[in-house]
C-alpha cells in the first residue's frame, strides 16, 4: 500500500511544478479548465433537458465517427474531425429517436442500444484498421484520454510568435464559440429547455434546437476527446452543472458556479494527479465530482439545519399562542 | 419455467465437459488460411476456442437474462452506469494480493457496484437531481476513480498486472478455466435465483405498488436484482469490456421485448439472443485472428435487434405497415360498396345494378377513379362488372350491409346516447364503420332496442337482411315500417 500513495511533499508536488516549468503546468492546466468548462456550460442545458445521458451516449459515439471520417477522407485534420463528429452525434439522436418513436422501446433503452451499438461498430473498424496498420488511436486514449501530452505538442506558431499547443488553441475557439452561442442564442435556450411547449407555441421549432444543442455537443465532445476520452467527457459533462445545480436555482449563478468549479477543478486535479502519479484527466475529475459531494453534503447539512430551526421556532410560536390562550 | 430448467441442466452438462487445459489467447495462432482457421474453430479441438466459445455463450446467457429484467423496470440505464461504476472494485480487488485473481476482483466489483446502486438512490432521494443526472453522475465518478487506481497501478514497480487493461475492452480469448467456471457459476445462480423468485421478481418489476401491497419487499428486490446484476457485469467484464457490457445487457433482452409480451417468454428469447451472438463474436474474434470479441458480440446481437426492429410479427415496422396498408385498402374497399349500396337504396332496390354514371354522382368522382374502385372490388369478390354496370355478388351484398349497418347504428348511438346533434355524427361514424366488430354490433343494437331507422331516417339493415337475400339482391324494407314523413328527404346516410 506504500507503494500505491506516495507520501505527499508540499514541495515536490505543489510549488515545483509552477516554479521549475510553469508553461507545462499551465498548459494542462489550462487545458483541463478548458475542457471542464465547455462541457460544464452545454452539460447545464443537458441536465435542464434531462439529457444527461444522451451527453454520455454522443460522446461514446464519437469514435465511430472519428474513424468513419478517417475511412472517407484518409487523413485526421482538425476540419475532418469535426465533421465525423458532428454526423456521428446526429446519427445517434436520430436512431434515438428513431427506436423509441418507431417501436415500444423505452427511449433509455434507445440510448443504450443507440450508443452501445455505434462504440462496437467504431471499436471494430478501428481495430479492422489497426491490423492494416494504417491508422493508431490509442484503445486507453479513447477510454480516458491523456491530457499531459498537450505540453509536448509543438506549439501553434503564427508569424514568429509562439501561441501555445493547438489541441489548447482548438479547445479554447470552442469555448469561445460555445459561449458566444449561449451569448447570442440565450433566451432561446432557455425557452426550449424550461418549457417546450411554450417555445412551441411561441413558434419556435423546438426540434432545431435540440438537433443544434447536440452539434454544439458533438463538437465540444470531440475537441475534448484526445485530453479526456469519452467517458470522462461524460463527467466533464455532468458533474459541474450537477454542482452548480446543487447550489444555485438561477441560470447565470449557475454559469458562474460551472466556471469556478472547472478552475478549482482541473487546478486541484492537477497537483493530485502529481500526488498520486496517476492519469491527470482521471484525478480532475475525481476532484470534480468530491466538489459536488461537498456540495451535496453541506446544502443536506444546512437544509437539515434550517429544518430544525424552524420547527424550533415553530413550536416556539405553539407556546406563545398558547400563553396567549391562557 | 420448464425451459429454464432445461436451460440450467445444460449450463451445468457444459461445465462437466468443461476440461482444465491451459489458457491461451486465441489471436496467438498465425499464419493459417481461413478455412483452416474456420475449421480449427468448429471442431474445438483448442483448449483456448473451448473457453473462449463457452464463456461468451454463458455471458451472452446471464447478461440477456438481467437486462430482461432492466428493460421491463425502464432501468436499462443502470447497467451502463453500474458497468463503468464496477472499475475501482476491480481495481481494489487486484490491489489485494497484487495478482490477476478472478475471486478478489469478483468480490470487490460486486461490493463496489452495490454502492454506486446505492449512490444513485441516495442521489434521487436527497437532492433534487434526476435519475439521468444521478446515473450520469456514479458512472462518471466511480469510473475516474477506476481510472486513477488503474494507472497507479500501472506504475507500482511490483505486481504482475499484464491483462488488466482487458477489462476496458476485453478479450473473450483471454478467458482461462477461472474466469469460465465463475461465469457458470454466476450464470446458475442468476438462473436459479429467477426460477426461484420468477413471480416476486414479476411483481416488483411491473407493479410495484401492487407488490407492496401484496406484502413483499420491494426494496430488497431491488437490490437483490442489482446484486445479479453486479454478479453478471463483472463476470462479463473481461470478455467484453466496460462500455460493451451494457450492449449485452440490453440489446438482446430489447429484441426480445419486441417479439413478445409475456416475460417468461421474454426471458427465454433473449437468453437465445445473447447466446446467438456471443457465440458469433467468439467466432469472429477466432476467425479474424486480432479482433476484439465485444464488438462483434454487440453487431451481432444488434444485427438481432434491427431484425426484431423491422420484420419482429406483432411489433415490427415492416408487418405494421402492412398491416396498414391493408387496413386502408379494406376501407377504400368498403366505402365503394357502401356507395354502391346507396345508389340502390335511392331508387328503392328496383334495379339490381348500377351504371358508372350513377355512382360517380354517388361519390362526386370522376370516372377513371370510380373504374379504379370497381376493379378492387371485383378482384376482392364483391362485385361483378358487366360493361359500364356493376352488381354486387352474395359477399358484397353482406359485406355492404354490414358497413352500412355499422355506421346507421354508431350515428344513431351518437344521438340517442351521446345526445350529439344529428347533423354532427357523420363524421365520426365513417371512421367507426370499419371497425366495429360483431360484438360491438350486438351491444348497439340492445342498448338501441333493435331500432330500424337512423337519426337521418333511413332504414338500418338488420341481420334478417343481411343474411335472407344471401343471392338475390332485393330490398331489405319491411313493409310495417315504410318510410314516413322525413323519410323521403335525402341526407348523409
Amino acid at each position: 500500500m506504500n507503494d500505491l500513495i506516495p507520501t505527499f511533499d508540499w514541495q515536490q508536488h505543489v510549488i515545483a511544478p509552477w516554479s521549475i516549468d510553469s508553461s507545462f503546468s499551465m498548459w494542462i492546466v489550462l487545458m483541463g479548465f478548458l475542457v471542464t468548462c465547455a462541457c460544464g456550460l452545454v452539460g447545464i442545458y443537458l441536465l435542464l433537458r434531462r439529457m444527461a445521458l444522451v451527453g454520455d451516449a454522443i460522446s461514446h459515439s464519437v469514435l465511430p465517427g472519428l474513424v468513419f471520417a478517417f475511412l472517407v477522407f484518409r487523413h485526421a485534420g482538425t476540419l475532418v474531425m469535426f465533421l465525423g463528429a458532428i454526423t456521428a452525434g446526429m446519427v445517434t439522436v436520430f436512431i434515438i429517436e428513431f427506436i423509441h418513436r418507431q417501436s415500444r422501446v423505452k427511449p433509455d433503452a434507445a440510448i443504450c442500444i443507440a450508443f452501445t451499438l455505434l462504440f462496437a461498430i467504431g471499436v471494430a473498424m478501428m481495430s479492422n484498421l489497426e491490423t492494416q496498420g494504417s491508422f493508431h488511436i490509442d484503445a486507453e486514449c479513447v477510454l480516458y484520454g491523456e491530457i499531459a501530452f498537450v505540453a509536448l505538442e509543438p506549439p501553434l506558431l503564427v508569424g514568429d510568435a509562439e501561441i501555445g499547443p493547438p489541441s489548447v488553441i482548438r479547445m479554447g475557439a470552442v469555448l469561445l464559440g460555445v459561449l458566444l452561442a449561449i451569448t447570442v442564442f440565450y433566451k432561446e435556450l432557455l425557452v426550449t429547455s424550461f418549457d417546450a411547449g411554450l417555445a412551441k407555441s411561441l413558434g419556435m421549432r423546438t426540434s432545431v434546437w435540440h438537433y443544434g444543442l447536440m452539434a454544439v455537443l458533438s463538437i465540444v465532445v470531440v475537441a475534448a476527446f484526445e485530453a479526456v476520452g469519452a467517458i470522462l467527457a461524460v463527467a466533464m459533462l455532468i458533474v459541474p452543472p450537477m454542482f452548480a445545480a446543487q447550489l444555485s436555482d438561477r441560470m447565470l449563478t449557475r454559469m458562474a458556479l460551472v466556471v469556478v468549479h472547472s478552475a478549482l477543478s482541473s487546478l486541484i486535479g492537477y497537483h493530485l494527479s502529481l500526488w498520486l502519479a496517476c492519469s491527470t484527466a482521471g484525478a480532475m475529475t475525481v476532484v470534480a465530482s468530491s466538489l459536488f459531494v461537498l456540495a451535496w453534503i453541506s446544502t443536506s447539512i444546512k437544509r437539515s439545519l434550517i429544518r430544525r430551526f424552524a420547527s424550533h421556532s415553530a413550536s416556539d410560536g405553539e407556546h406563545i399562542a398558547e400563553a396567549n390562550q391562557a | 419455467m420448464r425451459k429454464s430448467t432445461v436451460g440450467l441442466c445444460l449450463v451445468l452438462l457444459l461445465l462437466v465437459f468443461c476440461q482444465p487445459a491451459e489458457a491461451a489467447r486465441i489471436s496467438d495462432i498465425t499464419e493459417t488460411s481461413m478455412t483452416e482457421q474456420v475449421q480449427r474453430f468448429f471442431s474445438l479441438r483448442d483448449p483456448s476456442v473451448r473457453y473462449a466459445l463457452l464463456g461468451s455463450i454463458l455471458l451472452g446467457a446471464c447478461c440477456s437474462l438481467m437486462g430482461s429484467f432492466l428493460i421491463v423496470r425502464k432501468m436499462a440505464l443502470m447497467g451502463d452506469a453500474l458497468s463503468h461504476a464496477v472499475l475501482p472494485g476491480v481495481a481494489l480487488g487486484f490491489l489485494w494480493n497484487m495478482e490477476k485473481d478472478p475471486i478478489a476482483i469478483f468480490i470487490g466489483a460486486v461490493l463496489v457496484g452495490l454502492l454506486g446502486a446505492g449512490t444513485v438512490q441516495l442521489i434521487r432521494n436527497t437532492t433534487r437531481h434526476k435519475e439521468d443526472a444521478a446515473l450520469g453522475f456514479v458512472l462518471a465518478s466511480f469510473f475516474s476513480v477506476g481510472i486513477c487506481l488503474f494507472t497507479m497501478i500501472q506504475n507500482l514497480p511490483s505486481g504482475n498486472r499484464s491483462g488488466l487493461d482487458k477489462f476496458m475492452f476485453g478479450q473473450a480469448a483471454a478467458m482461462g478455466q477461472g474466469d469460465v467456471t465463475l461465469l457458470a457459476t454466476v450464470t446458475s445462480v442468476i438462473l436459479i435465483t429467477i426460477l426461484i423468485f420468477f413471480k416476486e421478481f414479476k411483481i416488483t418489476s411491473f407493479d410495484a405498488g401492487f407488490a407492496k401491497a401484496y406484502g413483499l419487499r420491494v426494496q430488497l428486490f431491488h437490490y437483490g436484482l442489482m446484486l445479479l446484476l453486479a454478479f453478471a457485469i463483472v463476470s462479463a467484464l473481461q470478455a467484453v469490456g466496460v462500455v460493451l457490457v451494457s450492449a449485452m445487457l440490453i440489446i438482446p433482452a430489447a429484441a426480445a421485448y419486441l417479439l413478445t409480451d409475456r416475460l417468461s417468454v421474454m426471458l427465454v428469447l433473449a437468453a437465445i439472443f445473447g447466446m446467438c451472438a456471443g457465440a458469433t463474436g467468439a467466432f469472429m474474434s477466432f476467425v479474424g485472428r486480432n479482433l476484439p470479441t465485444g464488438p462483434f458480440m454487440v453487431i451481432a446481437a444488434g444485427a438481432v435487434f434491427a431484425a426484431a426492429l423491422f420484420f419482429g410479427p406483432r411489433h415490427g415496422l415492416v408487418s405494421r405497415w402492412w398491416r396498414q396498408r391493408s387496413q386502408t385498402a379494406k376501407i377504400r374497399c368498403e366505402n365503394t360498396l357502401k356507395a354502391l349500396y346507396r345508389v340502390l337504396e335511392d331508387g328503392d332496390f328496383v334495379q339490381e345494378s348500377v351504371t358508372i354514371q350513377e355512382f360517380c354522382e354517388q361519390r362526386r368522382e370522376t370516372i377513371e377513379d370510380a373504374r379504379q374502385q370497381w376493379k378492387e372490388i371485383n378482384k376482392a369478390g364483391f362485385a361483378t362488372l358487366r360493361s359500364d354496370a356493376a352488381a354486387f355478388t352474395p359477399d358484397g351484398w353482406q359485406r355492404a350491409c354490414e358497413v352500412v349497418r355499422n355506421h346507421r347504428l354508431w350515428e344513431l348511438y351518437l344521438t340517442n346516447t351521446a345526445n350529439i346533434a344529428a347533423d354532427h355524427v357523420h363524421e365520426d361514424a365513417e371512421k367507426v364503420e370499419h371497425i366495429l366488430g360483431e360484438d360491438a354490433v350486438r351491444k348497439l343494437e340492445r342498448t338501441l332496442n333493435h331500432a330500424t331507422r337512423d337519426p337521418h331516417g333511413k332504414l338500418i339493415p338488420s341481420i334478417r337482411d343481411i343474411h335472407a337475400h344471401g343471392t338475390k339482391i332485393s330490398a331489405p324494407v319491411r313493409v310495417d315500417d315504410k318510410p314516413t314523413g322525413f323519410g323521403s328527404t335525402k341526407e348523409n346516410a
